[in-house]
């Protein structure tokens, strides 16, 4: 039968991966060095927190006005909670911006390309850390080289390929694309994680006389499964938040998703001079991924560094 | 530094005879069926838009009729364009002024939250935050929240004496391009924290100590030792930031189309005017390879100088 499947790459090669929870050895702060004054630390910890205020601020100020009505936005302190706060913003935002269109192209784009990207980098990558050929060896230097292309930079085409494929203004051709242009990054981390994997597992495998089917099913989805939870929070991210790209490839209401109904709705003369309604309509795309992230912070960190964090 | 395996990570163990050809022809035969999916999608969306972006730039396309050849006549319009020139500049200062707002202050708060307190990591949680929200979602809080008179930041301007809060801060020719840079580094420092986290957590302790012996100060370890040992994380990080900024679009769309006046209208946004708004998507392919040179340019810098082909750096950071 197959060999055992260890649950880490790395196992037998001395280095930790993501998991057991990876208690990191304390990182060596400078503060070993002797010298480091009181005030130094002070300082520190002042810009620190300074940070903190300017990186909160701006939601908190987003947050306060969404429960405000379009008479205390103009009245009440803008910064404390004073006066009574009311849900009608999120009222008249459900009632009035389509929402539910909206939510639902977003969640169909952001599954689509969380699945397209995820199975076929997962694939692609398998066979380029295998390094069976030179052709996936080609393969893998030809899909680095897209890391590198700027997506503004060829929206013109993109325009003009998605037209000519009738997949202009179809969810399906959107997906296509974002999904494209997530691949190159998706096939790195990919790539990164699972050449830790110990060759003579897959040699075992093989004088086991598993297939290839088998050896893919049954040791390197198992196996990925934490870098492909990262893939699906770098592909998803992208998918959920683009804007470019919705921008550029659709134009009907049917499939105008989250970021561009949330642009249209802001610039609309009607809805948009209502600043707690919008302040409403931007928290709300915003609640998801902060639900997600406080549930899978690590994963989140490192599909957010995505290639950068080596 | 601890050995890291390099990118293609079986070059250090042995290479496995290849047991005839039967099975090297097989092997091609499974990257084909494994690879050629993603190769497919990459080569339509990405490979071939690339080489049109190019081709196009030499025809004069309107949507609408036929693409007709141009021959060089685009090129040799952007070479006397002042209005793409001027697009150049504002993309370089842009470029510049984000480079100066956001390595600088990333480095710092990437060091410090590196740190072992606890309290710290809960900070960097936080610090995460704006890399989770849409751009066009921050744009607008971003909108509102400086709106003149009726925004938070007027409000706090008027209610605690502090005039100089209350400005036009997207609407006047002056302050535009600036409150585009700080909105662009509120949502892109805490990705270089991260960075910079990254790389100074795999700083081995037994530099410091080896400072420490050394009798070495606070500072000259700094310079000494984080500084040399961040080389990677800065060079990184910089690249990014001028990759980024070079090719930005998003936020100035959304804030203020380029306006006022021409005072943020950089290249991305002048090929977007041109192509999907004047419908010259000839002369709008110049103004988009430009753009595409531009990052490719600095990214292959990025590869040049750090070997990231080779994938030499540490992975300790990470995973």
């Amino acid at each position: 039968m197959v060999a055992t499947v260890p649950r880490r790459p790395t196992e037998g090669l001395g280095r930790p991966a993501t998991a057991p929870r990876r208690r990191r050895a304390p990182a060596p702060t400078l503060s070993g060095v002797r010298g480091r004054s009181k005030a130094f630390r002070f300082a520190s910890f002042l810009l620190g927190t300074l940070w903190l205020v300017v990186v909160l601020g701006p939601i908190y100020y987003m947050v306060l006005t969404s429960f405000r009505d379009s008479t205390q936005y103009l009245t009440a302190n803008a910064w404390l909670p004073t006066g009574s706060l009311t849900l009608s913003s999120y009222t008249a935002m459900f009632h009035g911006s389509g929402i539910g269109t909206l939510l639902r192209n977003s969640a169909e784009l952001a599954a689509g390309t969380i699945a397209l990207v995820a199975a076929l980098s997962l694939l692609a990558a398998y066979r380029i850390v295998r390094r069976g050929s030179r052709f996936s060896a080609v393969s893998f230097r030809v899909l680095l080289f897209g890391i590198a292309v700027p997506i503004q930079a060829i929206v013109i085409p993109l325009y003009f390929i998605t037209t000519k494929l009738h997949i202009y203004d179809r969810m399906y051709g959107l997906v296509l694309v974002t999904a494209t242009s997530l691949i190159p990054v998706a096939v790195l981390l990919m790539v990164n994680y699972l050449r830790l994997v110990p060759r003579e597992l897959y040699d075992a495998m093989a004088v086991d006389g598993a297939n290839q089917r088998t050896v893919f099913l049954s040791l390197v989805v198992p196996m990925a499964r934490p870098v492909l939870a990262v893939v699906s929070i770098y592909a998803g991210l992208g998918a959920w938040n683009n804007f470019l790209l919705p921008l550029i490839l659709t134009q009907s209401n049917n499939d105008m998703v989250l970021p561009l109904g949330l642009y249209r709705f802001a610039t609309n003369s009607q809805y948009g001079i209502n600043v707690p309604v919008v302040m409403a309509f931007v928290f709300f795309t915003m609640v998801p991924i902060l639900v997600l992230y406080i549930g899978l912070r690590r994963q989140f960190v490192k599909g957010i560094g995505g290639f950068a964090l080596r | 530094m601890a050995t890291a395996p390099t990118l293609l990570g079986h070059n250090q163990l042995v290479r496995p005879r290849q047991p005839g050809s039967t099975a090297r022809r097989r092997n091609l035969l499974f990257d084909v069926a494994g690879i050629s999916p993603t190769l497919a999608l990459y080569g339509a969306f990405l490979v071939v838009p690339t080489l049109f972006a190019v081709f196009l730039s030499f025809t004069n396309w309107d949507v609408i009729g036929p693409i007709k050849w141009a021959g060089f006549g685009n090129w040799s319009r952007f070479f006397s364009d002042p209005v793409a020139h001027h697009s150049l500049l504002v993309t370089f200062e842009l470029a510049g002024l984000s480079w100066l707002a956001q390595t600088p202050l990333a480095m710092v708060l990437g060091i410090w939250v590196a740190g072992t307190q606890r309290y710290r990591a809960v900070y960097a949680a936080i610090y995460l935050v704006p890399l989770l929200l849409s751009t066009a979602g921050l744009s607008i809080m971003w909108e509102d929240l400086l709106f003149p008179q009726y925004g938070g930041l007027a409000w706090l301007g008027a209610h605690l004496h502090m005039a100089f809060l209350d400005h036009n801060w997207l609407g006047s020719q002056d302050l535009a391009l600036f409150t585009i840079v700080v909105i662009i580094a509120w949502q892109f420092v805490p990705f270089h924290t991260l960075i910079f986290q990254a790389g100074r957590r795999a700083v081995p302790a037994t530099l410091y100590d080896a400072a420490t012996v050394d009798g070495a100060t606070v500072r000259q370890a700094f310079w000494h030792v984080t500084l040399p040992q961040l080389r990677y994380s800065i060079v990184t990080s910089s690249t990014l930031v001028l990759v980024g900024s070079l090719t930005y679009f998003d936020i100035i769309y959304i804030l203020t189309l380029g306006g006022p006046g021409d005072t943020t209208r950089v290249l991305a946004m002048d090929m977007y005017n041109t192509g999907f708004t004047e419908t010259e998507f000839g002369y709008a392919s110049v103004l988009a390879t430009v753009l595409g040179l531009l990052g490719i340019a600095v990214a292959a810098a990025l590869v040049r100088w750090t070997g990231f082909g080779s994938m030499e750096g540490g992975q300790e950071g990470i995973w």
